[in-house]
């Protein structure tokens, strides 16, 4: 039990303002919860994050860490502060010109952290701004544009195209169109929306252990003990199936869990009360009895003999993959010179800043899921399964998502306030912690590759085999798409006449590993660069110059036999980076010659190619556009930004297509109840697959509107919706015309699903319709006698068809390298023993060197205006362009990542020794 | 119920800490990470409103640091070369957040093996000066931290400053951290370093310390005895110094590695007072 509350006096943004609340109470949550200041964001509680930086008499504080006693008689200002009379100030209108904010949860407390150093500091160095913003962490920006940001103010370097013309959005610098909220604390994620009635707070108790039987024994004493408690919820009070899961065939994970826990923090109950008595409960006050089981890890899992988790996957395996392209194994056997690599990878964590948060509430026989989300329409079909109700009877309201990265697309909290809502009839509020949120949702699967690649003496790829284990943990989740995806990559994006490249999914009692940027591919690349650089080295070849001669150029056919006929960027990539390639390299090879201390330098290449789409598989999108009879334009778009920059994407698009420009174009989107269903923000396919449904709303909806007043395909249309056809011009009588529900009188409707094939029994096929590519400079600095490694320059040439927004595409690779480096460097989850944000290291502001973007534009014709996707090419040559860097420096290939100081030194002495 | 106290004098909050063992609160930037949804019972005493326990007071014997002194309090403060170990430390602890409200006592009460504080006061051969109803009492660095999260305050007592003597001779400092990003990291390996030269230049007395390679920082006494009457040279530093050390395997590196790691940064750091 807390203090009891007491009168705090204190200024907020210069305003007196008095709280009763307990004395040790967090002064974020006195601002949050008491003061309604939502824009103060909590990622860690635990000043891990920096999310919810305040000034406390001018000085930056983790608001999460000062007990509101502390803020007697002082002033606190928080983001909500930095606005003046309703303009923004210098710093936010700089953080909106330069893309630095995405998905806008780190936004605040590094507005606030910027405003503290430019107070005493309103010049600063680049250093003076990494020291004074080192205490936040981002995970979508990759902080470049950050750090541009800062250093901006007080500058006129706008490098923004406010208002582009119509017909000119595609291609712009357009300020995000959902940016102001970010900037001004306004935004509201999952946490910051409210039901507008009374609602009750739920916490679910999970399994402690790494694999248990338990039992949930007599509650009356629970209650008893604490009045406030509503209901303690579990697998009996699931009205319909108590499963959930990614494919239709693979519905394996229960939303509590049925007498056995298959994983550390699996819900096996949850506790629904008013707030106070929820966070009063200890999970010890439970009455469960646990009967902890052997964990079967990965190690035992690949042995075999442990056993089965669940039925439908008979050692342990949940499936495999395969592809198989001419005789791998004879053109290996007469190979000239032959590679081969082991790579082994950890978990690795999303760590998106904003853990999983938001409510449900029951309106008559529907129910409204108001959360955090990357896919709203799944999470509707999932939640009417498990509540045994029809889809149209729930409605997912997507919040603001604090960041995704493949992490959200999973249900987490949905499930359990989703039966709470509707079997107590009331809201129900729940919000992650962040060790729960660590510890109970999916990550990237660990992997365990065996690669073997073979050239011949002119240095021609002939052969590549490939074998990667993936632990998918206790759940299916995104398992079979990582096993599918990977073979179709394993090789690279690399001309291979005989491949053979199989996958397993195998099922641990670990956390699940679902889906994270990329699929699994990430990994692989560090196989394929590893032997296209010893493959290279072998020939004589330079290693830039051995992947330009192997690379996949228009017209080659793929390992499953599809013929590239368009938009295959790579040697324009190789091209751009060469000069840079070749100066980097005798820069640090001088370096190197005259080095005598610790420091020895190197410059890594890698290549990578990523299918845009799901894999195989139908994955349509549909938009819808309308005009209302008081002109308003409305782009409704189910496709849900993550800080991505779909919403602004989508509007640039669809406005070009219709002919206005974008300011005109307003924007409803994630609503399932107002949007069609635009799949999910996966598989970097939102810009490509729904940017077509929105071109094509957009075209349906100018064609609809032109054929009311009769005008050709030329004319033009005017924001006021004045049409100007040839001489004349005239306006669409819309008064005349019946509204929909939505309002509109006028609609337009796109729908594009890429075209691909089913893959045969050796995975030939069309698995998708169009790949992005990119290949990548990493330079860094290894001191060998510690291991450390300091990256100190990034340069990434990436194929993106068209960037229809400049600054957007950078801001993705600029935080997609972030993360590869975090994969190359410090990133490694352990189930039980690093679930917060100080024992997970992800990158800081401080770890992320100055980033050379340059964008090759090779058009994709059936992508809206050129364009494919960027979101997760951005991230996969990083870390084998770092680790190829390494090995130049110090000799060394390290192959088990993340590459820490200790392993470096490791291999650094295992090649003296 | 917990009861929340936040006295303004010291004799108000001792006289409260003999009625009954209260958990001490400062900077909050151990206690509420400790905290993460859970709000335990428990009596707090808030030590921050009591304006003796922070700030750093000179005299002709020495430095007193106020136990709720910051690190950005140490990072501002006009001091000799002698403290430049601890103000490389305060600009390592945390991001500048967690240096504006994280206090020198907390972080040396907190005993966590990685304090980047506590190799620094090693080195400094500073003492903890504890006060309760009962009176003062001070007690060296290395018998207050006794173990991993323990140390040799009794529950009526509360830390009320660091003292650190003024050598008889200039002096040098310095400290070398390691970990794994460059902002926001636990250290995996740190060494503190001072040293107190005579006229010649020559060391006089040398105290290196190495933390988060035991449960608790520990000094190099073969080392320190070796390096008086030489100059700073990593070429004095020996594998076999590093008989103290104990370390661990962890998330952040091996003991084989932290070993082998603190082996170069102790000769860093005597590379650092030759400077």
């Amino acid at each position: 039990m807390r203090s009891p509350a007491t009168r705090h006096a204190f200024r907020v943004n210069g305003r007196d303002i008095e709280a009763h609340v307990a004395p040790e109470t967090r002064l974020a949550d006195v601002l949050r919860d008491t003061l309604g200041l939502t824009g103060t964001k909590i990622g860690c509680n635990a000043g891990d994050c920096g999310a919810c930086t305040v000034l406390l008499d001018g000085r930056q504080v983790c608001a999460c860490l000062v007990p509101v006693a502390q803020a007697d008689g002082r002033a606190v200002e928080t983001v909500e502060g930095l606005t003046r009379g309703g303009r923004l100030a210098p710093l936010q209108r700089a953080f909106l010109d330069h893309g630095a904010a995405q998905c806008g949860i780190c936004t605040p407390g590094m507005l606030m952290a910027a405003a503290d150093l430019l107070a005493r500091n309103p010049h600063p160095s680049e250093a003076e701004v990494l020291d004074g913003l080192g205490g936040v962490l981002c995970r979508c920006t990759g902080y470049r544009k950050i750090v541009e940001a800062v250093l901006s103010v007080g500058r006129d370097d706008v490098p923004v195209d406010v208002a582009p013309p119509a017909g000119r959005a595609v291609g712009a610098r357009l300020p995000k169109t959902d940016g102001v909220p970010k900037v001004t604390g306004a935004d509201r994620f999952g946490a910051d929306a409210l039901p507008d009635s009374a609602w009750l707070t739920l916490r679910a108790v999970r399994n402690p252990h790494a694999h248990a039987r338990f039992r949930i024994g007599e509650l009356a004493s629970l209650h008893t003990r604490f009045p406030g408690l509503v209901a303690v919820l579990t697998a009996r009070d699931v009205p319909g199936a108590n499963r959930f899961g990614i494919y239709p065939t693979g519905k394996d994970q229960p939303v509590f869990a049925e007498g056995i826990a298959r994983m550390r923090g699996e819900a096996v109950c949850a506790l629904v009360g008013d707030a106070e008595t929820i966070a009063a409960i200890r999970d010890e006050d439970v009455p469960i009895t646990w009967e902890p089981l052997p964990p079967v890890t990965f190690d035992a899992a690949l042995a075999g003999g442990a056993p089965d988790l669940h039925e439908h996957a008979p050692g342990n395996v949940l499936c495999r993959g395969r592809l198989i392209a001419g005789d791998a194994e004879a053109a290996l056997a007469d190979a000239t010179l032959r590679a081969a690599t082991t790579v082994e990878t950890g978990f690795v964590e999303h760590a998106y800043i904003e853990p999983e948060a938001g409510y449900a509430q029951r309106l008559g026989d529907r129910i409204e899921i108001v959360a955090c989300t990357q896919t709203p329409y799944m999470d509707r079909d999932e939640i009417a399964l498990i509540l045994g109700i029809a889809p149209g009877q729930v409605r997912v309201i997507p919040t603001a998502t604090g960041g995704g990265f493949g992490g959200k697309l999973d249900l987490s909290l949905q499930p359990m306030i989703a039966v709470a809502a509707w079997t107590l009839g009331r809201p129900v509020r729940c919000v992650y912690t962040r060790p729960e949120s660590m510890a109970s949702t999916t990550k990237r699967h660990p992997a365990r590759i065996s690669a073997e690649a073979a050239c011949d003496a002119a240095g021609r790829l002939v052969a590549y085999r490939f074998h990667g284990d993936f632990n998918t943990g206790a759940y299916a989740s995104w398992g079979p798409t990582v096993a599918n995806r990977v073979p179709v990559h394993a090789m690279g994006p690399y001309r291979v006449p005989n491949v053979r490249a199989t996958s397993a999914a195998i099922h641990t009692t670990d956390t699940p590993a679902g889906a994270f940027r990329g699929f699994g591919v990430p990994q692989a690349a560090i196989a394929h660069e590893a032997l296209m650089d010893a493959l290279a080295d072998r020939a004589g070849i330079d290693r830039l110059e051995f992947r330009a001669l192997n690379a996949l150029r228009k017209g080659d056919a793929t390992a499953t036999g599809q013929v590239l006929d368009h938009s295959v960027g790579l040697l324009a990539c190789l091209d751009a980076l060469r000069p840079r390639w070749q100066a980097l390299r005798a820069e640090a090879a001088a370096f190197n010659r005259a080095a005598r201390g610790p420091l020895r330098r190197g410059v890594g290449v890698a290549c990578m190619w990523y299918g845009i789409g799901n894999t195989s598989m139908s994955n349509p999108s549909e938009m819808t556009m309308g005009i209302a009879a008081d002109g308003t334009i409305t782009l409704y778009s189910g496709a849900v930004d993550i800080g991505q920059g779909s919403n602004t994407i989508m509007v640039q698009i669809a406005a070009d297509a219709l002919g206005v420009p974008a300011d005109a174009v307003r924007l409803v989107h994630g609503d399932t109840d107002r949007t069609r269903d635009a799949g999910k923000t996966s598989a970097s396919r939102q810009t490509f697959v729904s940017g077509n449904a929105a071109r094509l709303a957009g075209e349906d909806l100018r064609r609809k509107l032109l054929a009311l007043v009769n005008a050709g395909p030329d004319a033009t249309i005017a924001p006021d919706l004045t049409i100007h056809d040839g001489g004349r011009v005239v306006r669409p009588d819309l008064a005349r015309l019946a509204p929909d529900a939505n309002g509109d009188v006028v609609v337009g409707l796109g729908r594009f699903d890429p075209p691909t094939t089913a893959l045969d029994a050796d995975g030939r096929g069309v698995p998708y319709a169009t790949y992005g590519f990119a290949a990548q400079l990493a330079a860094v600095e290894v001191d060998v006698d510690l291991g450390t490694v300091r990256v100190t320059r990034i340069i990434a040439a990436h194929d993106v068809g068209r960037a229809v927004n400049p600054t957007q595409v950078e801001g993705q690779i600029h935080g997609g390298i972030a993360q590869g480096l975090g994969l190359a460097l410090m990133e490694e989850f352990f189930p039980g023993r690093n679930e917060n944000l100080h024992d997970y290291l992800i990158p800081t502001i401080g770890d992320i060197p100055p980033i050379e973007t340059i964008l090759i534009e090779d058009p994709e014709p059936i992508g809206p205006y050129g364009a494919k996707g960027v979101g997760e090419p951005a991230l996969i040559a990083t870390a084998p362009a770092i680790l190829g860097a390494i090995d130049h420096a110090a000799g060394v290939r390290l192959t088990r990542v993340p590459a820490t100081p200790d392993r470096v030194r490791a291999a650094i002495l295992a090649k003296s020794a | 119920m917990g009861r929340y106290l936040r006295p303004a004098s010291l004799a108000e909050a001792l006289a409260a800490m003999s009625a009954a063992p209260r958990v001490p609160l400062a900077g909050g930037t151990d206690h509420y990470p400790a905290r993460v949804g859970v709000s335990p019972d428990e009596d707090l005493l808030d030590l921050t409103a009591i304006p003796v326990l922070r700030g750093i007071a000179e005299d002709e014997t020495g430095w007193r640091f106020g136990a709720a002194t910051t690190w950005t309090d140490v990072i501002e403060a006009r001091l000799p070369p002698l403290f430049d170990g601890l103000k490389a430390a305060a600009r390592e602890v945390g991001g500048v957040q967690i240096q504006n409200a994280g206090t020198l006592g907390g972080n040396l009460c907190n005993a966590s093996p990685a304090a980047d504080g506590t190799p620094n006061w090693l080195a400094l051969d500073a003492e903890v000066e504890l006060a309760s109803a009962a009176g003062a009492r001070t007690l060296p660095v290395g018998a207050f931290v006794l173990g991993n999260r323990r140390t040799a305050r009794r529950a009526d007592e509360l830390v009320t400053a660091i003292r650190v003597r003024r050598p008889p001779g200039p002096a040098r400092a310095t400290f070398v951290k390691l970990g794994a990003r460059r902002y926001l990291v636990i250290s995996i390996v740190m060494v503190a370093a001072v040293a107190i030269f005579d006229r010649a230049g020559r060391i006089a007395a040398a105290r290196v310390a190495v933390g988060a390679c035991s449960p608790v920082p520990v000094r190099l006494p073969a080392l320190e005895a070796r390096l008086v009457g030489e100059r700073p040279d990593p070429a004095l530093v020996e594998p076999a110094d590093l008989a103290p050390l104990a370390p661990i395997d962890d998330v952040r590196g091996t003991a084989a590695y932290r070993r082998d790691a603190a082996l170069t940064l102790v000769r860093r750091a005597l590379a650092g007072l030759a400077a």
